[in-house]
């Protein structure tokens, strides 16, 4: 599934976090290569959110070094990660509900059309280019003037993603995309994720559902109380494991078992 | 619709013309117009609320409104509140009378001075708010006492009075006053007397001047005001950012958004619009009281309401506040013209700004899909 021809287009080695006495990050090292989706697997409190919050230009590592296209950079903000192609669609504040669906996708890079002296949106452009970039992502429109809030919680990630992808992000960092959907959705969040992956760009997959991850992930990568348990390649490991790895082992085999099944 | 000839989904159901309709924020308030008009054409019809005077007395109270309502409409768009907006009426018209006739500087320089002062003060309300996170609503409260206060006290101590006068004689010949005071057309409507189509004085010292010498430039501004903000607002990348750092501040950062220059810019356009409003009102009046200006800040608010904002940001319209600021003014007027105990105007700004406030939950809740 993974052409594994590609070097990887971010790299990430050794990266600490500390905030405070607080360990957030205790030495992380992970990379993604263009066209291919790689999952970041954790619970509650690995430092996933911090983690990706590094990559994306929020919080800068205490220590360690992030290599992108093979230069060692350093983001200010996330107006820096995006600049250079890295782009995070976040769980709950990709989108603003009582705006349109144009005014959304625009935000913040609206296009502009010249009358004399003066600068206006360009509502025309900006229409045709939403609407013709939703439906590649399979979302009909009723009109671009809708608002995000009629839209389903699926629908408004791909909205985020397709906004994403159509400023030129070459790394999209999706923050639990999932983990509020229902199963339709989760399902059509999945397949944009797989259409995103094949146009050739680098996907990092931010989840704590195995069965999610394993569904669109080319490698799997486990955090666990800041420290990274290891990365393995498709086909190389169990839904069981993976979720072991997780949460930390034994407990959760003793846990299973009472519950009976998969939790 | 859709040009891509899928199936569109068909437990979409087809939106009413009446819920498409009501999405759009100055639907209540284009009502509310025709309502006041059509209540008072029955009640106060032949009262002379429908002469020339009469348009031209309920249109300058409204325009009034309407000065203050685009201001605080922009900024609760923006997400934020301004209740410093009355004191800061009082004071910018303070300053112009002490600086024009306490230190007799020239009229125009009192003028550009004013503006400069308030709007830096707006910039500093909009920067406390944006550096420290707290509410508009408690920063611009502090403001609202700050600058009541300083309007009572500077004419105190200087001059011994809270009214000081004397303006006019000071503007006159002056350039930039005639902007604010002067009266646009004052031919046409000479013209427009000459011909008989209007009523001149018939007695007096002004016998054989038309009643209806001009249109204010108070209306003027008001006009000017409404089609720029609603331009801005609607039109531009500018009025993009505006929706979204009241939508959700958040967010738009997220996307690189401004948020805090946008916050600050729209408290400064408030300030801007306090400013003009206290402008034209002291070359009107000819002077300037401590007591100008109370309660103005929570009229614009309602004004903005029935307009259709939402009080936590992120939608409304300038139409629908300039509308909203209408039904104000004629109300207020009209029930002078039709002999109504004019105590009875707060009853119903009371009773229209709950409808309004409902009305407003429940588009939203159309909007957003919210239950």
């Amino acid at each position: 599934m993974s052409d594994v021809i590609h070097a990887p287009i971010l790299e990430m080695q050794g990266i600490e976090k500390h905030f405070g006495p607080v360990i957030a990050l205790n030495g992380v090292s992970f990379d993604v290569r263009p066209g291919e989706c790689h999952c970041l697997l954790g619970d509650n409190g690995a430092g996933k959110s911090t983690f990706i919050k590094t990559m994306s230009g929020v919080h800068k590592p205490t220590k360690g070094t992030i290599l992108f296209e093979g230069k060692s950079m350093s983001f200010d903000s996330p107006r820096d990660a995006m600049t250079a192609g890295i782009a995070t669609v976040y769980q709950d504040l990709a989108m603003i509900p009582l705006m349109s669906v144009t005014r959304n996708f625009w935000m913040g890079r609206e296009p502009v059309r010249r009358v004399g002296p003066f600068r206006f949106m360009d509502f025309k452009t900006a229409n045709a280019v939403t609407m013709e970039e939703m439906a590649k992502m399979g979302i009909n429109l009723r009109s671009p003037d809708q608002a995000v809030g009629t839209l389903s919680g699926g629908e408004r990630q791909t909205v985020a993603i397709a906004r994403a992808v159509y400023f030129g992000a070459k790394v999209l960092i999706l923050d639990e995309p999932t983990s509020a959907l229902g199963v339709r959705q989760t399902a059509n969040v999945l397949s944009t994720i797989d259409k995103v992956r094949k146009a050739g760009i680098a996907v990092v997959f931010i989840t704590h559902n195995v069965r999610h991850a394993l569904a669109v992930g080319d490698r799997f990568t486990v955090l666990n109380r800041g420290k990274t348990l290891g990365t393995a390649q498709r086909g190389q490991i169990t839904p069981e494991e993976l979720q072991d790895m997780m949460a930390g082992g034994q407990e959760m085999v003793a846990l299973e078992s009472s519950l009976g099944g998969t939790v | 619709m859709s040009s891509t000839g899928m199936a569109t989904d068909e437990r979409i159901r087809k939106t009413s013309r009446l819920r498409t309709a009501l999405v759009r924020p100055e639907l209540g308030a284009i009502v509310g117009v025709i309502a006041v008009f059509l209540f008072f054409i029955v009640f106060a019809g032949d009262s002379g609320m429908f002469n020339p005077q009469g348009v031209l007395n309920w249109s300058t109270v409204s325009a009034q409104f309407v000065i203050i309502a685009v201001g605080a409409c922009m900024l609760m768009i923006a997400g934020e509140f301004d209740l410093s907006v009355g004191s800061m009426i009082g004071f910018a018209g303070m300053s112009i009378a002490i600086m024009s006739v306490t230190l007799g500087w020239p009229v125009w320089m009192a003028i550009i001075l004013t503006f400069v002062l308030c709007v830096s003060i707006g910039a500093l309300t909009g920067t406390i708010v944006v550096r420290t996170g707290l509410p508009s609503f408690i920063v611009s409260l502090a403001f609202l006492f700050i600058l009541r206060g300083f309007t009572i006290f500077f004419p105190q101590v200087i001059e011994r009075r809270t009214i000081i006068g004397g303006i006019s004689n000071a503007a006159e010949g002056d350039w930039l006053a005639p902007l604010f005071g002067g009266k646009l057309g004052a031919p046409f409507f000479t013209w427009l007397a000459d011909m008989n189509i209007i009523a001149t004085y018939s007695r007096g010292s002004r016998m054989g001047e038309p009643m209806v010498s001009g249109i204010p430039m108070l209306i003027v501004w008001a006009l000017v005001l409404v089609v720029i903000a609603h331009i801005v607002l609607t039109r531009t990348k500018f009025g993009n950012w505006v929706f979204a750092s009241g939508g959700d501040a958040q967010a738009a950062r997220y996307v690189g958004v401004p948020v805090a220059r946008v916050k600050i810019l729209m408290f400064m356009f408030t300030a801007f619009c306090a400013t003009v409003f206290a402008t034209c009102q002291v070359m009107e009046f000819g002077s300037a009281g401590a007591d100008r200006g109370l309660l103005k800040e929570f009229e614009a608010i309602i004004a903005v309401v029935i307009g259709g904002a939402l009080l936590t940001g992120g939608f409304g319209s300038v139409i629908g506040a300039a509308l909203g600021a209408i039904i104000f003014g004629v109300v207020q007027q009209g029930l002078f013209f039709a002999g109504v105990e004019s105590s009875l105007f707060r009853v119903f700004l009371g009773v229209i700004l709950l409808f309004a406030v409902i009305l407003n939950t429940y588009i939203r809740r159309i909007i957003t899909g919210e239950r």
